[in-house]
């Protein structure tokens, strides 16, 4: 079981390093069988470590690696923790992380910077990895930091194009605001524990003052808003979509986004000890996946709908992870790296197919010009508008019925957010593959043409797991649902009142009829038209100025700053006080001598004989 | 114990190859050869005795290769040397820096009298990490700026008579300070005991002093070691300087020269007033994280590279004087590992800076743009230099900023929590750094500049190396230094040993 846990993580690493150090020897076919073949086999030993981990009674295996920081009584091992939430986590991962490689073979061909592309994913599989394995916090900030600077080098791939670069700067420097948060989180916890390994921090929770507890989990959340992009820092999402496509899908829609979520459901028994902590992570995650349906409903970049989606849907993550409701959280997580996945996977194939066409004002009409995008897009539109029995419909109505017995207000935004999410999507659906054709002018009057099978196989795959996924977590269906499977691994949840067969059946009619009104409605709408300055203001197309209110109230006050300490504090104030205190100084001492440099030269010479003399001095005693 | 020879043999070895490259100046590169060589076998020196040290010499003392030879009892001069896991890191980086310096900052100028002048400053700076006496340390400290002085003056760029001037006069009239210091520390040991005068580290540590002579003691070495470092407010030497010394002399005064300033702070001040310590810790962590906040904020808007990297080292340098000034153990043991990485990934810069500028003839952010293009192996280096130096878990940096935050968050919690944005700062300084420089389009003269010759590759690995390799696996260097801060923290903060 080591072993197998151990070739997990190393697998995507040992890709990295035969790139890195024979790619040159490499064709491009070699580079992208390598890469995909690592995470491939990487998701075979998730499997094995699965089935091995469900047939044994203790379900905590932890794996150390070697000692690697160790000074007075802080301990830092790398080690893993094998339990069913990380193995979990690797599962789809690995599952998700091979489909998109695969993928990206057919999209990145021929790109000049191929082999770089392969070597940052396969290193962020492995970051990925690290993250979700580590058995203590200071391991889990290795892959924590590691996912993010791929990140930022996979955003500003096309580093020529200044929005790339920016875009990659931003949502590096947004992901260290949220790393402050996770600082320290660990910083209290050890100060307070004196370890820092998930099992140690939660045998000694039960120590912490209530205050303290507060602190850690606001800390946490701070950390989960940074990498999940959650209100107040999830602008940098939109902007990560200059990424190429398969990346925008595997990080930045199924897993690294998702990061934040894991670490609240990881750090669930801590949560477990401030009411007031969980009820701040509920609001932020129910504001933002309102605010974030709101501002989708009128993009006119695909990926950057698919993007605020992506921010909206974690919404509902962490919205379920603070009613408790870690089970509902990881089943949406889950559910939704397959369909998002799919998703960016075939908003990819669409843009391919119109020679890097973003805009849904120039789309419309792909249905007949794509025969597997089509069908499997409208899979997962339907899956993530929550429409049975795809994936979509059992993972959100699972948070849902959670967030219904917990808070009444936070559950009807969740449900008018499900309205715009249905709504939104649909939107984009239209748009792209129904209407009239409006992209002949992109395609210089060619016809769309279908992507290679090493694309559409992804897109197939990817369509079945939305239809089926949401068998996972049925409890009617078979006794080892995903939640029962999970449950040993989260902190103590107040027992809801279950709810009647009647008002489930009713929470579940809720929900459907919510999808169904977005769906018409958005159908009715832009069936017959595809820009309406009146239904996509300025004011959400702008993302509710909130980049323009943090540029007037920190970015540009800071700059004024610096600038004016630049010219003025830096030049006369502090250098202008010190050296006059100096020649103040010798002035007085020594009447009005000016300091020339000829004395300084002088003084130097004097000083170099003087050494010259001590050193023979030197030489002459000890010899 | 093993035997003083081989520190001594630290300060022989480069005054031979300075010798030699003074009387060898005939023959052109001779001079360069001998250098490189002395240079070489003083990093061998080094490598021995990292691994000959030993930590457990007897009792709880932790100082290996110890001798005292008094020189001149009446002055209290005397030849002392020991090394400590404190020193031994500062020892091995000066190996480093010399080697690398005159490898990947060749300058063939007279180039007798430049590598003359460098390898005598090696001495001299390895000379004041080992002095294990306070005047023979202060001889050795104040001598390094002649050296100094005439690399940049030599060699420097436009401003370099101003620039030398100013590091001069700046750090001169700070170490004043501490020769008063010394010297009043010196006397009224001898005053107490009735003996001889002695400076030794090991006897002044037992000195008498009322509360308020030990505080006064503890500023006026404060003083001077904070103009080295430099720390907050007494750093507007370094922009200037460092922008206007040849690259080798970047290298000296950035990796190394500024390490004398945070080591002493440590091993001196902080080791020989443990009185004063309780009192003047507030005010040395504020300037501290004042230091992180500015150089950050001025590292954003440095119009060159060199400035950039003076100001960010003002920052880092901010986050060793925190880790010294905490009192606690891990914040220490991380100081000082950040004094070594801060070193190494100096290098890095001021190299690749040095290598932009022979290609373009400039360092202005203004001159450069989308270097990644052309040269993605030099843009490759930088950013593991970068990433290190922002503190990415897995590269050297992580670790010692770790220790420090927190380590001084169990004794500081604020201070801590202030500087754990310098983290953020970091970030945003240096990727807006990388952004004007490697990316966007390279047009005009930025278009058609060579990527890293592989003569310059071999000189970037052992910097990578050294990154990678304490990144992932610090514990050697960790096991060494710990004892040592161990026992000044027992001396110093009792309480902090367990923090």
């Amino acid at each position: 079981m080591a072993h197998i846990s151990t070739l997990i993580l190393l697998l995507p690493l040992l890709g990295f390093a035969v790139v890195l150090l024979n790619g040159k020897n490499m064709n491009e076919s070699q580079i992208g069988l390598v890469a995909t073949g690592v995470v491939g086999l990487s998701f075979v030993a998730s499997v094995i470590d699965f089935v091995l981990l469900l047939h044994r009674s203790d379900r905590e295996v932890t794996v150390q690696l070697f000692n690697w920081i160790d000074v007075g009584t802080l301990h830092v091992p790398a080690a893993l923790l094998v339990d069913p939430l990380s193995i979990t986590m690797c599962l789809f991962v690995t599952g998700v992380s091979t489909l998109i490689h695969l993928y990206s073979i057919g999209y990145m061909h021929a790109e000049k910077d191929y082999k770089k592309f392969f070597l940052y994913f396969n290193l962020f599989v492995f970051s990925m990895l690290a993250l979700v394995l580590a058995n203590n916090l200071v391991f889990t900030f290795v892959g924590w930091e590691g996912v993010g600077v791929c990140s930022y080098w996979l955003v500003s791939f096309y580093f020529d194009r200044d929005s790339a670069s920016s875009a990659g700067k931003k949502a590096f420097i947004y992901n260290r605001v949220g790393d402050v948060g996770l600082l320290v989180a660990m910083f209290l916890l050890f100060s307070r524990t004196g370890t820092l390994t998930y099992l140690g921090v939660f045998e000694k929770a039960g120590t912490l003052t209530p205050t303290v507890a507060t602190l850690v989990v606001l800390a946490l959340l701070l950390a989960a808003t940074g990498k999940s992009a959650q209100i107040p820092l999830f602008n940098w999402l939109p902007d990560a979509m200059e990424g190429p496509t398969p990346v925008s899908a595997l990080i930045h829609a199924a897993t690294m986004v998702t990061a934040g979520v894991y670490l609240l459901v990881r750090m669930s028994p801590v949560l477990a000890l401030s009411s007031s902590g969980r009820m701040t992570i509920a609001v932020i995650g129910g504001v933002t996946a309102f605010v974030a349906a709101t501002i989708a409903t009128s993009q006119k970049d695909i990926k950057k709908v698919l993007a605020f989606s992506t921010v909206s849907q974690i919404g509902y993550m962490v919205l379920a992870v603070g009613v408790g409701a870690y089970g509902a959280a990881i089943f949406l997580m889950v559910g939704h790296a397959f369909y998002k996945a799919l998703l960016f996977l075939g908003s990819g194939s669409v843009i391919h197919s119109l020679n890097g066409e973003q805009d849904l004002r120039k789309m419309g009409a792909l249905a007949k010009f794509l025969p597997l995008t089509y069908p499997t897009f409208l899979v997962g539109w339907l899956a993530i508008s929550g429409i049975p029995p795809f994936a979509g419909f059992w993972a959100k109505g699972d948070v849902l019925t959670n967030v219904f017995a917990h808070n009444k207000v936070l559950w009807v935004l969740a449900v008018v957010t499900a309205i715009l999410t249905a709504y939104y999507m649909s939107r984009l659906f239209v748009l792209t593959f129904r209407g009239t054709e409006r992209f002949r002018e992109e395609t210089h009057g060619h016809e769309p043409h279908e992507s290679p099978w090493v694309m559409t196989t992804p897109l197939v795959i990817l369509a079945v797991l939305s239809v089926f996924g949401g068998a996972l977590a049925l409890p009617w269906v078979h006794h080892d649902s995903l939640a029962n499977f999970l449950s040993s691994t989260f902190g103590y949840v107040a027992p809801i009142a279950s709810q009647s067969t009647l008002s489930q059946w009713g929470l579940a009619a809720v929900d459907i009829a919510a999808a169904l009104i977005g769906l018409a409605a958005a159908f009715s709408i832009w069936r017959s038209r595809y820009e309406d300055e009146k239904l996509t203001p300025k004011f959400l197309e702008q993302v509710w100025y909130w980049d323009n209110f943090y540029d007037a109230t920190i970015g540009r006050p800071l700059e004024d700053l610096a600038v004016f300490s630049d010219a003025v504090i830096e030049d006369e104030v502090i250098d202008g006080g010190v050296m006059g205190l100096a020649v103040g100084i010798r002035r007085s001492s020594q009447g009005v001598r000016k300091i020339q440099s000829g004395f300084v030269r002088h003084y130097a010479l004097a000083m170099a004989l003087g050494l010259a003399v001590i050193v023979v001095y030197l030489v002459a005693r000890v010899g | 114990m093993h035997s003083s020879l081989w520190l001594t043999a630290l300060l022989v070895v480069p005054l031979l190859g300075a010798s030699g490259a003074a009387l060898g100046r005939s023959k052109q590169g001779l001079a360069y050869a001998i250098a490189v060589t002395s240079a070489s076998v003083e990093m061998a020196i080094g490598v021995v005795i990292f691994f000959l040290y030993n930590s457990h010499v007897a009792g709880a003392q932790t100082f290996d290769f110890a001798t005292r030879h008094v020189l001149s009892a009446p002055f209290g001069l005397a030849y002392d040397v020991a090394l400590d896991g404190i020193s031994l890191f500062m020892v091995e980086l000066t190996a480093i820096v010399v080697l690398l310096a005159l490898l990947g900052g060749r300058d063939k100028r007279r180039e007798p009298a430049f590598v003359s002048w460098l390898l005598v400053l090696t001495s001299l700076t390895m000379g004041s990490f080992i002095a294990h006496d306070l005047l023979e340390f202060f001889i050795f400290f104040e001598l390094t700026l002649v050296p100094c002085y005439f690399i940049i003056a030599g060699w420097g760029g436009k401003e370099k008579n101003k620039a030398a001037l100013k590091f001069f006069i700046y750090t001169f009239s700070a170490s004043a300070f501490l020769l008063i210091g010394i010297l009043y520390l010196g006397f009224s040991h001898q005053h107490q005991t009735g003996g001889v005068l002695t400076f030794a580290y090991g006897v002044l540590a037992s000195t008498s002093m009322t509360h308020s002579t030990a505080i006064w003691l503890f500023v006026a070495f404060a003083i001077a070691f904070a103009a080295k470092a430099p720390i907050w407010p007494l750093h507007t030497w370094s922009p200037l300087t460092y922008a206007e010394a040849p690259t080798a002399g970047s290298i000296e005064l950035s990796a190394l020269l500024a390490k004398l300033g945070s080591y002493g702070l440590l091993r001196f001040a902080v080791g020989l007033f443990p009185l004063a310590f309780a009192d003047v810790r507030p005010v040395l962590l504020t300037l501290a994280v004042i230091g992180i906040l500015y150089g950050s904020m001025l590292a954003c808007v440095a119009k060159d590279l060199k400035r950039f990297v003076a100001y960010s080292s003002l920052a880092q340098m901010g986050f060793i004087t925190l880790g010294v000034m905490s009192g606690s153990k891990i914040a220490t043991v991380g100081a000082v590992l950040l004094m070594f990485n801060h070193g190494v990934i100096t290098i890095g810069f001021f190299l690749i800076i040095g290598f932009i500028e022979n290609r373009r003839g400039s360092y202005q952010v203004a001159d450069l743009q989308g270097l990644q293009g052309p040269a993605p192996v030099l843009a490759g280096v930088f950013t593991v230099v970068m990433l290190a130096s922002i503190g990415l878990p897995g590269l050297s940096g992580f670790v010692s900023e770790y220790l420090i935050l927190i380590g001084t968050f169990a004794v500081h919690a604020w201070w801590a929590v202030v500087g754990a944005f310098g983290v953020v700062a970091a970030a945003v300084y240096l990727l807006w750094a990388y952004q004007r420089v490697f990316q966007g389009r390279a047009v005009g003269a930025n278009a058609s500049i060579p990527d890293a010759s592989t003569k310059e590759r071999w000189v970037l690995v052992p910097i990578v190396v050294l990154i990678v390799a304490l990144g992932v696996f610090p514990r050697p260097v960790l096991d060494r230094i710990t004892p040592s801060v161990q026992q000044l923290i027992q001396h110093v903060a009792p309480s902090g040993v367990t923090k």
